[in-house]
């Protein structure tokens, strides 16, 4: 047994070497006592119990008390006890047996002895032996009693004298006298064993001597487990004050711990919330374990496992409680780093698989983002060309049907371009590729823009009318270009509606939804909006109403949902994509707001949205100034942050508007506006198309038939009708066809003109030069002759009248320099006489001497490579007018042919 | 089709503008470019062709004049020379123009050795040329067979 816990434990320490539960350096000598004895090795072991027994416990005087008054203590001694009267018991039983044996014996040889001497006084009564003395007769049978034992084993006596002689008498009695010598000596020795056996008996039984020797060996075992136990035990009263330690932290002495409480021995964490558990273990009467960590200045920081259980006396009264604790620091260590690391691996397999689910998503995300771009690449694009290619078509000369056919093919376009915007728009807005940014704006301007913007494409006879309330604040933080795509769609929608009254704005300052509050929504929103909570952020409602045609009331639910319309019928008479709203909807609710509708059939509808908004800090601005401002008229010029109400009222049939559609901002600004006394502001409505305004006098003439049907016929506009933004661009369009066609019909002028073609020589020997340059004369509509030499340059110029001469420098026969030498001298001249004196073959005509051009001077342009041979000074030198350099190019001629020839 | 064309499109850029960095060709072979128009479609390659036509002929020439040592028409030569510089010049042949600069120079100096490494080099330098515009000039005809258009090339 004792060889297999050392073994144990070895084994153990090889696991892990166990330290002490106490520090190596703490402890005086004094105190070693008690110490804990580091294994001296395996061998020792057996010593070590030895001295183990030399050993006292703390508190010794205590320990019999608490033996003696505790339960535990009780019954130990009451088993010591039982277990020795089990050995007396013992003990006596076995004398008991051996007397048991010993009477039976002398039962049989009394037994015997009364047949003999029956047998005898059968044989022989004699009158001698018949004593008349009862008592020596009496003593006499006494003594034959006794004398029985002695034949015990005996032989019979055997006699070999004749019977009843003399001789067999004497014989009879000898034998009889050793018998009964025998048997006394028998019984002497008999008394002497009994004697004996009491006496070691005595020595033996000595019950006390045996129970210390228990208890030593007892405490023995126990030294021998528990003094290299990593353990600490203790008896505490029920004040739990200490009356026994083991084990105790080494620095302390006895008498700092015996007697004291736990509370009143250590300081720090842990102390006190032990104290409660024991008193907790005290009070509820059950042994129970618990781990509790130390924080103490004396031994640091230490996790003890605490066995605590309650110790009653005889009565069944708590008198207190036994303490065992066992250090588990490593242990709880190993155990706090093992949960720390399933932990952490439990995050971090957390965090990868949301890793992995982010990179899904981004990559999701990037292929919506990259098919949203190819899509508004691919299509985008060559729609808006073939929208652009049919009003530069419009512009040239048509029929009638064939005008109609194109202005449905250019409004089926701009519904189509606008499909596309829209669908990218929501695509946008649910792949989540639509950022929100947060801008200061003035919703004011942002209203007035709005309206402005819609009044100016405007074909109806309806108010356009803004309406803010004070409160609302001058500048606010959101996604102004979202605000306004939302107001603009809605708007157009409703002018789309209405065919008569008014279609209009209205702002206010509202508190906090309902529906906002707690919602996570909204918090998303706002911080997509750049809101945070510590900023002030505000509600505004915003109201788009009209007096249309209205919306029934069983359309109201699918009115926000995607492609669709109020009915089949709105969306044949009316077009649009269906979109819009949807847009809108999710545009609202993705700045954390909600777009609703309100409708009366043929009575109008109001689109209400609210939306957060940040207010954006403008020191130099504060509602009440402003709004003071406005009230006292201080500001010498309409302020757009401030006015409340605005109105736009077209005329129907004014003057074309010379500018297009789109009308400059000062043409609308309204003046000061107050709030009681709105002023009108009237627009310079467009009745036409836009694409005949900038056109010529003449082209409006020819057309005329034309315009009036459009005019006359509003069915055709009402499809073009769209929302304001594809008609500014529309109107840009609009712009830069006026403009192509000035350009083109300034070339015509140009090439009428040239019906009188200058007349253009060019003296050049290179084929490829001049192949380079007719062509570049053909691309700027001249033709010219062409002269290889000198001479043939000076006999062109002979036979006919030029304009202007391009004239090579270097060339063979006769060079440019020189040529233009011959040419000006016979300018000079008037005759060619210089040519001829330099050897020029030229057949003179005498009636072609006096030509008319001789007295102009002929503008000759040198073409020179530019190189020391060929300098510019030279040709000058010359007589020439102005030099190309080569290598000639496009631009280079065209500037000399503008300088020479207008 | 489209990534057909997309692609011949992209290497014609792609050759045309290495053309320039490697010096074959400068800024007036741009405008060459710009003067072919749909009245005049091939006009690039015939002003080329006819310009290598013209720098065979006068490379003939020249070498034959250069043929005898002691007995060189420098006069001649430098009229071709002259020549070859004016056409490669209008043309934006680059490098035949460049050596046509320094050949120029022998001629002056009636340097007969010069000359004939210079005449050399034109050769080779024209004949390069020639094989590098027959090769865009196919790529033209393999985008406009494939239904493209000539991409616009900007060169700066």
């Amino acid at each position: 047994m004792v060889c297999e816990m050392e073994t144990d434990q070895t084994e153990e320490m090889d696991i892990e070497v166990l330290s002490s539960m106490w520090p190596e350096d703490v402890g005086t000598q004094a105190d070693n006592q008690f110490n804990v004895e580091k294994p001296a090795g395996d061998s020792d072991t057996l010593k070590e119990v030895d001295i183990a027994e030399k050993r006292t416990m703390a508190d010794l005087k205590r320990l019999p008390e608490l033996m003696n008054t505790t339960d535990q203590g009780t019954s130990q001694l009451t088993n010591l006890v039982k277990q020795w009267e089990y050995m007396q018991d013992h003990a006596v039983k076995l004398l008991r047996e051996e007397l048991k044996i010993l009477t039976k014996q002398r039962e049989e040889a009394e037994a015997k002895e009364l047949k003999i001497i029956e047998e005898h006084n059968f044989e022989s009564q004699e009158p001698e032996n018949v004593p008349v003395l009862d008592d020596t007769s009496h003593l006499f049978r006494r003594f034959k009693h006794k004398k029985r034992d002695a034949l015990i084993g005996s032989k019979r006596v055997e006699i070999d004298e004749e019977f009843d002689t003399v001789a067999y008498w004497k014989q009879k009695a000898l034998s009889l006298e050793k018998m009964l010598e025998a048997s006394t000596e028998r019984e002497r020795r008999l008394i002497e064993k009994l004697n004996e056996s009491l006496k070691t008996m005595e020595s033996h039984s000595a019950p006390v001597e045996e129970l210390t020797q228990n208890l030593k060996r007892a405490e023995g075992f126990l030294h021998f487990i528990l003094q290299n136990a990593p353990i600490v035990m203790g008896h505490q009263d029920k004040d739990l004050r200490y009356l026994f330690i083991y084990n105790k932290f080494p620095t302390l002495r006895e008498q700092d711990i015996l007697g004291k409480t736990d509370v009143e021995i250590f300081h720090g964490g842990g102390v006190k919330e032990s104290e409660d558990f024991k008193r907790e273990v005290l009070e509820k009467g059950k042994a129970s374990k618990r781990e509790i960590t130390f924080e103490t200045d004396l031994f640091g920081s230490k996790t003890f496992l605490i066995y605590v259980e309650p110790v009653y006396n005889k009565a069944r009264e708590k008198i207190g409680i036994n303490y065992m604790g066992m250090e588990v620091t490593d242990q709880v260590r190993k155990r706090e780093k093992m949960a720390k690391l399933r932990e952490d691996n439990a995050v971090r397999k957390a965090m990868e698989s949301e890793l992995t689910k982010t990179i899904h998503i981004t990559e999701e995300t990037m292929r919506a983002k990259q098919m949203l771009a190819t899509m508004s690449h691919e299509i985008r694009s060559p729609l808006s060309g073939v929208v652009g290619m049919a009003e530069i078509l419009s512009t040239t000369k048509l029929d009638k049907e064939q005008r109609q056919l194109l202005t449905v093919m250019m409004s089926s376009g701009d519904l189509v371009l606008q499909l596309i915007n829209d669908i990218l728009d929501l695509s946008k807005v649910e792949s989540g590729v639509m950022r929100l940014e947060a801008t200061k704006f003035r919703p004011r301007e942002v209203v007035k823009h709005v309206l402005q913007t819609a009044a100016a494409s405007l074909k109806k006879d309806l108010t356009l009318e803004g309406n803010i309330t004070d409160e609302v604040p001058i500048e606010v933080v959101g996604d102004v270009l979202r605000i306004r795509q939302i107001l603009t769609n809605l708007i157009s929608n409703a002018i789309k509606f209405t065919h008569e009254g008014k279609v209009g704005i209205k702002l206010k300052v509202i508190s906090e939804p309902s529906f906002a509050s707690g919602m996570e929504l909204n918090a998303d929103a706002e911080e997509q909006n750049g809101l945070t909570e510590t900023e002030t952020s505000v509600w505004i409602r915003c109201d788009v109403y009209d007096t249309g045609i209205g919306i029934p009331e069983k359309a109201l639910p699918c009115l926000f949902k995607k492609y669709m319309q109020a009915s089949a019928d709105h969306a044949r008479k009316y077009g649009g994509t269906g979109l819009g709203l949807a847009i809108c909807k999710q545009l609202v609710e993705l700045m954390g707001g909600q777009l609703t509708v309100t409708s009366q059939v043929n009575a109008g509808s109001t689109f209400t949205f609210i939306l957060p908004y940040k207010v954006a800090k403008s020191d130099d601005h504060s509602d009440d100034q402003d709004f003071s401002d406005m009230v006292d008229h201080h500001q010498p010029e309409p302020d757009d942050t401030t006015e409340g109400y605005f109105q736009f009222k077209p005329l129907l049939g004014s003057i074309y508007s010379n500018g297009g559609p789109i009308i400059g901002n000062n043409n609308f600004l309204p003046h000061k506006v107050m709030l009681t006394s709105p002023l009108k502001l009237i627009n310079g409505f467009v009745a036409e198309p836009s694409n005949n305004t900038g056109q010529s006098e003449t082209t409006q003439v020819e057309n005329n038939g034309y315009m009036d049907e459009t005019c006359s016929g509003p069915c055709l506009s009402k499809e073009t009708e769209s929302c304001s933004s594809s008609q500014a661009s529309s109107g840009g369009g609009t712009l830069e066809m006026e403009s192509e066609l000035t350009v083109s019909s300034c070339r015509e002028e140009e090439t009428t003109e040239t019906l009188k073609q200058p007349k253009i020589l060019l003296v050049e020997d290179n084929k490829i030069n001049i192949m380079v340059a007719k062509s570049m004369m053909k691309q700027l509509g001249y033709t010219f002759d062409i002269a290889n030499n000198g001479v043939e340059a000076i006999n062109a110029i002979k036979d006919s009248s030029y304009d202007l001469v391009l004239m090579d420098v270097c060339m063979p026969v006769l060079d440019g320099l020189k040529a233009t030498r011959l040419i000006r001298s016979y300018e000079e001249s008037g005759n060619w006489d210089a040519a001829i004196e330099a050897g020029v073959d030229i057949k003179i005509l005498e009636n072609e001497q006096a030509c008319v051009h001789s007295t102009n001077r002929l503008p000759i342009i040198a073409m020179t490579a530019n190189t020391l041979a060929e300098s510019s000074e030279e040709c000058y030198a010359n007589g020439m007018d102005s030099f190309i350099s080569k290598p000639v190019t496009l631009q280079k001629l065209k500037e000399c042919l503008r300088q020479y020839l207008h | 089709m489209n990534t057909v064309v997309a692609k011949l499109q992209r290497q014609f850029q792609d050759y045309l503008v290495s053309l320039y960095q490697q010096g074959f060709l400068d800024n007036q072979f741009t405008e060459l470019r710009k003067l072919q128009d749909e009245g005049t479609p091939d006009f690039v390659a015939e002003v080329v062709s006819l310009f290598f036509d013209d720098c065979s002929k006068l490379i003939n020439s020249m070498s034959r004049s250069l043929e005898r040592p002691e007995n060189v028409d420098f006069k001649q030569v430098d009229s071709g020379v002259h020549q070859l510089k004016g056409s490669s010049s209008s043309v934006g042949a680059r490098r035949v123009k460049n050596v046509c600069i320094s050949f120029k120079e022998c001629c002056d100096v009636q340097n007969r050795e010069g000359c004939l490494r210079c005449l050399q080099q034109v050769d080779y330098e024209y004949k390069m040329l020639k094989t590098k515009l027959q090769d865009l000039f196919n790529l033209e005809k393999q985008i406009v067979q494939a239904g493209g258009a000539i991409p616009q090339v900007n060169i700066n």
